[in-house]
């Protein structure tokens, strides 16, 4: 059903939909719109689920990581900081292997504070683990919860996720979502089944000590996990496709890029504007298209190699930055280009909540056409 | 041991886990100047040394740490810590 709502409602809505078991957060703007809701849906006995109330994001996680190792579906939710809090804790949960979901509400890292959006905080945790999945809208911000768990619970997968949606620009916003029923959900996402949990009358530990002898291959395990999440992703894409009509089996996702001369690449939000963008610069004649990245992790190198195959050049626009290198997602899609002759041109943007508007997008075109990226864009020289 | 979902791990006992392989040095025993004495084993922190039936002193390698605290006690300089190749 097509309903008006804010975009932290409509992830709460479908989180609770998903039947959590154990819910541990800790409020932080701009997440606090979601843990909010799903307090007074557990509060309401609308949503039967436990929710602990924490003193730290550090503890929120920790929280979920014990339920989830008890067997539960568990949820949790943050951004920027309280993410950063998190960080030892996110390891622990994605090397035992844990289906832990959470959204994160991208929001800029500080120092300087900065309550607005960018995607620094979840790219900051490239290398833990976890699935990462990111919303252009709240309609999909909501479908990819149930994906989410989907792919996480999938045996062969066992994987945190986090549902990435920036901050205010998504989750603070009203837009129409058509919001699944709950019977739908249940058909789509049944209860979670552990392979294994923590049972006091059939003990096990989990996330053992491992000696150097051992070490090495369990992150083997967990890559090859990851590996399989792609193939899990396509299936339980396709599925609720078939089910609902939204079609999420692909890890990327192209727009008037079958002709064009040059790709934008482009994670979250960013891609509506960049959608806008193109089509008024091709109603000018410029062949301009764009591939949104959906899913960061696993990272899906062989569709950008396949999707790109015909184009001239490629920006890739970043809302994070790795200092002293470049933005992240340049990197990983210039690493995928390996060996093709094919500029890949970088612009960090947008960071700290700069607004990035069609008038940046069409600038930036012109300036991949004229060879010139791998620097900031937008900057104000004048304060420099 | 074969690897756990997540490095999970059933209850056991220490002796599971062979941690003789964190050892950089191992003791080398030399019987020619051994006088059977037994104060290798009584010092050994891991426990792992073993009377033979010729009575002569073993270290299990298993769990031999190479702490070498049996080659500093023995009261003949019987025991010599070698470096040992991986
Ligand atoms: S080196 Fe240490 S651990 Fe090894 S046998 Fe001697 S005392 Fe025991
Ligand atoms: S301490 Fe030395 S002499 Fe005594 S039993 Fe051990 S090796 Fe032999």
């Amino acid at each position: 059903m097509l309903e008006i709502t804010e975009g932290s409602h409509a992830v709460a809505k479908a989180v609770k939909m998903s039947r959590p078991q154990v819910i541990a957060a800790y409020p932080i703007t701009p997440q606090t719109h979601i843990v909010e809701a799903l307090a007074d849906m557990v509060a309401d006995c609308e949503l039967d689920a436990e929710y602990i109330t924490v003193e730290s994001e550090f503890s929120a996680l920790s929280a979920c990581l014990g339920a989830s190792a008890a067997g539960s579906r568990t949820y949790s939710a943050t951004t920027s900081q309280g993410l950063a809090l998190m960080f030892e804790v996110c390891f622990n949960v994605s090397g035992m292997r844990l289906p832990v979901v959470m959204t994160i509400a991208n929001r800029a890292l500080g120092a300087p504070l900065s309550i607005w959006n960018d995607q620094q905080d979840s790219i900051a945790l490239r290398d833990s683990g976890w699935l990462q999945f990111y919303a252009e809208d709240n309609q999909e911000a909501t479908d990819l919860h149930y994906i989410a768990y989907k792919v996480a619970e999938n045996p062969e997968v066992l994987l945190p996720a986090f549902v990435c949606f920036d901050g205010f620009i998504l989750s603070h916003t009203y837009e129409p979502v058509d919001m699944l029923s709950q019977e739908d959900v249940d058909r789509y996402l049944p209860a979670y089944k552990p392979v294994q949990r923590l049972d006091a009358d059939d003990p096990i530990s989990m996330g053992m000590y491992a000696t150097p002898e051992y070490y090495l291959e369990f992150r083997y395990e967990h890559d090859q996990a990851m590996k399989r999440a792609r193939n899990a992703i396509n299936k339980a894409g396709k599925e609720f496709g078939e089910m609902f009509g939204r079609d999420y089996s692909a890890l990327v996702e192209g727009y008037r890029l079958e002709d064009a001369d040059t790709a934008i690449i482009a994670m979250g939000s960013l891609c509506g504007t960049i959608k806008d963008a193109i089509d008024e610069m091709r109603s000018a004649g410029k062949k301009v298209g764009l591939l949104k990245i959906r899913c960061f992790r696993p990272f899906p190198a062989e569709e950008i190699r396949n999707a790109l195959s015909h184009v001239k050049r490629v920006a890739v626009l970043d809302k994070n930055v790795s200092v002293g290198a470049k933005g992240a997602v340049a990197i990983e899609v210039r690493d995928a280009l390996y060996g093709k002759a094919l500029p890949v041109l970088g612009y960090v943007l947008g960071l700290g909540g700069r607004d990035v508007r069609i008038s940046d997008i069409r600038n930036i075109v012109s300036l991949a056409e004229s060879g010139k990226g791998d620097q900031f864009y937008g900057l104000r020289t004048e304060v420099l | 041991m074969a690897l756990g979902i997540g490095c999970s791990s059933r209850p056991g006992k220490a002796p599971n886990n062979k941690t003789g392989s964190w050892r950089v040095f191992k003791p080398k025993f030399n019987h020619e100047k051994c006088t059977k004495c037994g104060m290798c084993k009584t010092i050994c922190p891991e426990g792992c040394i073993e009377e033979s039936e010729d009575e002569f002193f073993i270290p299990n390698e298993s769990y031999c740490k190479g702490c070498g605290l049996c080659a500093e006690e023995c009261p003949s300089d019987a025991i010599t810590m070698e470096q040992e190749e991986k």
